[in-house]
């Protein structure tokens, strides 16, 4: 029904969580593979260009949407939420940057009509995990043809992609950090395995690293170079949307945890159990990561709006989205392991319906994706010079 | 335009250039590149940058608000200037 699909995109997102991607989070999880179906329901329902703006044949939907949804695919399976949080964010950084130039205009177009998946590999081997700063460039040949190399310690879902954002520098005599972001295609790739993916949680985003490689058109690269992508789009978008995948991980596990309580409830009627207290206690720092999970939600789409479009790009708010990731990736295993003191055993064993397992390896990958230390050491030098933080 | 004024437009590119000199950790000399250069490309990380910004406040004796801290305000020495050129006018009055 087309008035459905152009008006409740949350109503078909929260039906691919619970009747898809729900369905499928144990298996994907420990036989770590691509959560396919999910995904695929996604794509059937055109949330892949939820962002993409109508009269390019996207949804045009909000980023409030899409952040709704990043935390009800969370609850289901965080490893679906991820790939979906990590898709939307390449879409932003390309809608709001990709300044009319006609490659993306068209390429734009292309995604919502195919519901194209996009992967990106931002990181590289050598740089100490500092994606402010690049070793491979893209190059030219002398036939006017563009091509990079690049070694990638994780390209999360990469061989299950369309296409992959890349960045790398200018020019392969320009600076580390003079670096531009290129799209390419599938097709146009190729992407040698440099290591398995056997990971303790977030199985489901298959991110091993590759050596990549590709040829391509000078004109896909995007126009406006990474350092501004990333500061007013990419980073702050990335800390907003992951941060709701790890609240829904976390409130499912306090879900778990709380059906748990009620079970026991009603074994003893009359006596409350012990452990409601501690679910009491669970629940106070659950409202404080939906908290400031939804202030970060908040200040990200003010920013969006704010009046000199600068918003974005002052240090003040680098800092405070860097702070959003910092709180939410500690606060959410932290939740998921007050869940699993509270069912026991029945959390401890997998395969009950209060596992707290998954939830609780896949909320410690938050504090390794950008790792916490890297970000707290961009922060200690912005605070020395940021001054209403 | 009076005179005075340009001279002193001039003294402040002069003490910028001095301030990115010691600081900006460029791996070209500063006066390499004109005004209108863009710093991170010629090689001035983001760190380096937050020294910059450090100096600049001593050296000139000045404050950056926060919506002036932004890459762009420190991408050229042109921009600092008219940045640094504000805030004494600002001070000025």
């Amino acid at each position: 029904m087309s008035i459905t699909i152009e008006h409740e995109p949350l109503t078909r997102v929260r039906r691919v969580a619970s009747d898809v991607a729900k369905a499928y989070a144990e298996e994907v999880d420990l036989d770590a593979r691509f959560p396919s179906e999910a995904i695929d329901a996604l794509r059937e329902e055109g949330m892949l260009s939820a962002l993409v703006p109508t009269s390019l044949g996207g949804g045009g939907s909000s980023i409030d949407v899409v952040a709704e949804a990043c935390f009800e695919l969370g609850r289901s399976c965080g490893a679906t939420g991820l790939i979906f949080a990590m898709h939307q964010i390449q879409v932003a950084s390309i809608v709001r940057h990709f300044d009319g130039a006609p490659w993306f205009d068209t390429y734009l177009r292309r995604l919502a009509q195919e519901q194209r998946l996009i992967a990106s590999a931002t990181s590289e081997v050598g740089t100490g995990g500092d994606m402010g700063r690049s070793i491979a460039a893209l190059t030219v040949d002398a036939d006017g043809g563009c091509f990079f190399e690049k070694q990638a310690p994780t390209v999360s879902y990469g061989s299950f992609a369309d296409d992959i954002l890349t960045t790398l520098r200018r020019s392969p005599d320009a600076e580390p950090g003079d670096q531009v972001i290129v799209l390419t295609h599938a097709e146009q790739m190729t992407l040698e395995p440099t290591g398995i993916w056997n990971p303790l949680g977030m199985r489901g985003t298959c991110s091993p690293g590759y050596l990549l490689r590709a040829r391509f058109a000078a004109d896909q690269m995007l126009p406006t170079p990474f350092a501004e992508v990333s500061g007013r789009t990419m980073t702050p978008l990335a800390h907003v949307l992951w941060s709701h995948v790890w609240l829904g991980i976390a409130t499912d596990a306090f879900d778990r945890a709380r059906e748990y309580v009620r079970g026991l409830a009603k074994k003893t009627p009359g006596e409350r159990p012990p452990a409601a207290q501690r679910l009491s206690h669970l629940m106070s720092e659950v409202s404080l990561l939906r908290a400031e999970v939804r202030s970060g939600l908040r200040d990200f789409v003010d920013g969006m709006h704010g009046g000199e479009g600068e918003a974005l790009s002052t240090m003040a708010t680098a800092l405070r989205f860097n702070n959003l990731k910092i709180a939410a990736s500690e606060q959410a295993p932290r939740i998921c392991q007050g869940a699993l003191g509270i069912c026991g055993i029945a959390g401890y064993m997998n395969g009950t319906p209060y596992s707290i397992g998954r939830h609780l390896r896949d909320s410690l990958s938050g504090s390794l994706m950008v790792a916490n230390d890297r970000i707290h050491d961009t922060n200690a030098s912005l605070l020395l010079i940021a001054k209403d933080v | 335009m009076s005179s005075d004024t340009q001279a002193s437009e001039q003294e402040i590119a002069a003490k910028v250039r001095d301030v990115l000199r010691s600081h900006a950790r460029l791996p070209v000399d500063v006066d390499e590149l004109t005004d209108e250069a863009d710093l991170f490309r010629a090689g001035m990380t983001s760190h380096a940058s937050v020294s910059v910004m450090l100096a600049l406040e001593d050296s000139f004796d000045l404050e950056f608000p926060d919506r002036m801290l932004t890459r762009q305000m420190f991408e050229r020495v042109s921009s600092i200037r008219s940045a640094i050129s504000e805030l004494m006018a600002e001070r000025g009055k």
